[in-house]
């Protein structure tokens, strides 16, 4: 589904990414493990298409399509979806139109018939359910006024009304108390059909319990340096990165 | 002076028409209006109130100058000044600035006033729409003017619409002036769709009697080049002013509004909401005073002024000022300039919302403010769905017009 390929990119003109190879099939959970700063964000932002940062070599094949020169909205079309780690806020904007605006160019984009304001509001409220969203939250600003934990099942909800093929979850654990976690990882299992690969971004063996990933790869100083099936991610937990870069000779 | 000559020409020329044409409390003001205009010549920008408009170069092209009387059914309560069944001399040019040379020219040149009079304790079944509409064959001058009375205990929602319906040049000068009695409510809303070629400067003065309320929105959506003014006189205790403006702007479009409100006596209060999107090269001005006499203790106002630039090339000019004489008072003012976030717009393009829409969507959340405040529901429907219209450039100026598309 995704093959990256000796990805380099920077922002401010700072090499961040070295160089990364990394691919996903389809179904595939695939964890991507690291320490601060070792380019985890970029490369998710990167796929995205976040104008922040700059690729200065390589490609991103989505489904055979090299997507780097597509605009943000061109992906997210494609079915590529990111929670993001700091869900932004948008004051003004109600939930209702920012989702409408978005389902209604996902549908578009596959072809789909248009939802009546009807059909639209109902397939609303059964999508909040799967992450026990507030009803008042959906009747508010985008995040405004949501707290850490309501923000991040706020982006799974958003998941569910588009239905992506290719999720990233940007660090979606950080933040969240042991219930949210629950909720928020139970609800992206619902979510994804057999096809549906993703990217997990994360510092915490617990998310990982849920999701259950396929492969895990480390991400260390803008390169992937180790992969390894879901046990290497419970080593990790343990021993933490010292040995891994000793063995990569970082 | 500069550029008053072509109207002083046309006043002795068209003088006879002029005074046959029109009733005697008008024609009573005209002398001095055109003394005072030879005398103090338009305003230059070292004029505070005219500080970001160029007024001469507005009113130096030869326009034609239309000079008839109202035509059309007038609703219930509404009277052309000539028919009256109020001694008007006790109101008509008697709160506009007799200084102020826009104004003379309009007490010079103005055929016909339409008259608002709600007697004492009445209120109008409906909200009353003046609809202007600028057509004509030639490039016109249109000099217009509202008196409003409302008598102790008497309500309205007047609604003032500019539109034009062909592609000429036009020079909106108005001049509107309000009596708010005493515990009477005035909900005045000034409405423009016009287009590129049309000048619009209004005069607005309103003055209220003790616990009055009033609330005044002003609405450019399609323009050209405007200013406007707003003046207003908390002459009662426990009289009550909200100010809103909103403004969208792009091309080469230009909107200054410039307000004053004067707390004249204690326990007054007022709000000041303006906001403005700003596209293209538009240029937006608000100037905002709010003046608190010796003695006005207890007042309490608040002015704020929040505008959106989308692009590099818009300007904006915002002077929010207070003059305060008074020591218990509570005054606040500020204005914010801004961009539309990128994180923000870069969010809702992840979610395949296309840039253009992730812009529109938050420049009608930027306005929808001042609208959510109209309590008129109809009205405030209508103008949402012209806002959206408008920032989606669907907006019809008017029918056939080549220029603004």
């Amino acid at each position: 589904m995704l093959e990256i390929r000796n990805l380099h990119a920077c922002i401010n003109g700072k090499e961040i990414l070295k160089g990364v190879n990394l691919t996903v099939r389809d179904g595939e959970i695939h964890a991507v493990m690291g320490t601060n700063g070792a380019g985890k964000s970029t490369l998710s932002n990167i796929i995205v298409g976040n104008p922040v940062y700059e690729v200065t070599e390589g490609s991103v094949l989505f489904n055979g399509v090299d997507i780097l020169e597509l605009k943000p909205e061109e992906r997210a079309n494609m079915g590529i979806f990111m929670s993001f780690q700091q869900p932004v806020e948008i004051p003004g904007v109600s939930m209702t139109n920012f989702m409408r605006a978005a389902v209604n160019a996902r549908y578009k984009a596959m072809g789909r018939d248009l939802l009546s304001a009807g059909d639209f509001l109902k397939l609303m409220r059964e999508k909040r359910k799967i992450v026990e969203l507030d009803t008042k939250l959906t009747s508010r600003s985008v995040n405004e006024g949501f707290s850490g934990g309501e923000k991040k099942r706020n982006e799974i909800f958003q998941m569910a009304m588009l239905e992506p093929v290719f999720c990233i979850l940007d660090e979606t654990d950080s933040g969240l108390d042991v219930d949210a976690l629950r909720i928020v990882a139970e609800g992206f299992n619902k979510l994804r059909r057999p096809e549906t690969s993703a990217i997990v971004i994360t510092h915490y063996q617990r998310l990982l319990d849920y999701l259950k990933p396929d492969v895990v790869s480390v991400l260390i100083d803008g390169r992937i340096v180790k992969s390894g099936d879901a046990g290497l991610a419970e080593i990790i937990e343990r021993r933490g990165f010292d040995w891994i870069k000793e063995e990569a000779g970082l | 002076m500069n550029g008053t000559l072509q109207y002083t020409d046309f006043f002795n020329e068209v003088r006879d028409v002029l005074y046959s044409r029109s009733c005697d409390v008008m024609n009573r003001q005209r002398a001095e209006a055109l003394e005072t205009f030879m005398r103090v010549g338009f305003p230059t920008r070292k004029n505070e109130r005219y500080k970001y408009t160029d007024v001469l170069q507005a009113f130096a092209p030869d326009y034609g100058i239309a000079l008839s009387p109202l035509d059309g059914n007038l609703p219930q309560y509404c009277y052309r000044i000539g028919d009256a069944p109020i001694d008007v001399a006790q109101y008509y040019n008697c709160i506009a600035d007799r200084e102020d040379a826009v104004v003379c020219l309009n007490t010079m040149l103005c055929v016909d006033t339409v008259l608002v009079y709600i007697p004492r304790n009445k209120c109008p079944d409906h909200p009353i729409q003046i609809g202007n509409i600028l057509k004509g064959d030639r490039d016109t001058m249109v000099n217009r003017r509202l008196l409003i009375v409302l008598e102790e205990g008497a309500r309205a929602d007047i609604i003032i619409t500019d539109h034009a319906v062909n592609d000429c040049s036009f020079l909106t000068n108005q001049v509107i002036e309000a009596f708010v009695g005493d515990n009477s409510c005035l909900n005045l809303y000034e409405i423009e769709e016009t287009h590129l070629l049309c000048t619009r400067y209004s005069n607005v003065y309103i003055h209220e009697g003790r616990d009055a309320r009033v609330r005044h929105t002003s609405l450019s959506l399609f323009n050209g080049n405007t200013r406007n003014s707003c003046t207003v006189r908390l002459a009662g205790e426990g009289a009550e002013v909200s100010l809103n403006g909103c403004v969208i702007a792009d091309k080469m479009q230009r909107v200054d509004n410039n307000t004053r409100i004067e707390h004249l006596v204690p326990h007054c209060t007022s709000n000041e909401l303006y906001k403005y999107v700003l596209d293209d090269n538009a240029v937006g001005a608000f100037a905002g005073l709010v003046y608190v006499k010796e003695g006005a203790q207890k007042t309490s106002s608040a002015m704020t002024n929040a505008n959106l630039c989308a692009t590099r090339s818009a300007h904006m000019y915002t002077q929010p000022m207070l003059e305060i004489y008074a020591d218990d008072v509570k005054c606040s003012h500020g204005s914010t300039v801004g961009q539309l976030g990128d994180e923000a717009l870069f969010y809702m393009r992840q979610r395949g919302i296309s840039l253009e829409e992730a812009r529109l969507l938050m420049k009608a959340a930027f306005i929808t403010e001042v609208i959510d405040m109209i309590p008129l529901e109809p009205l405030r429907d209508r103008l949402h769905f012209q806002v959206d219209k408008r920032l989606r450039g669907e907006l019809s100026k008017c029918e056939g017009c080549k220029l603004c598309k």
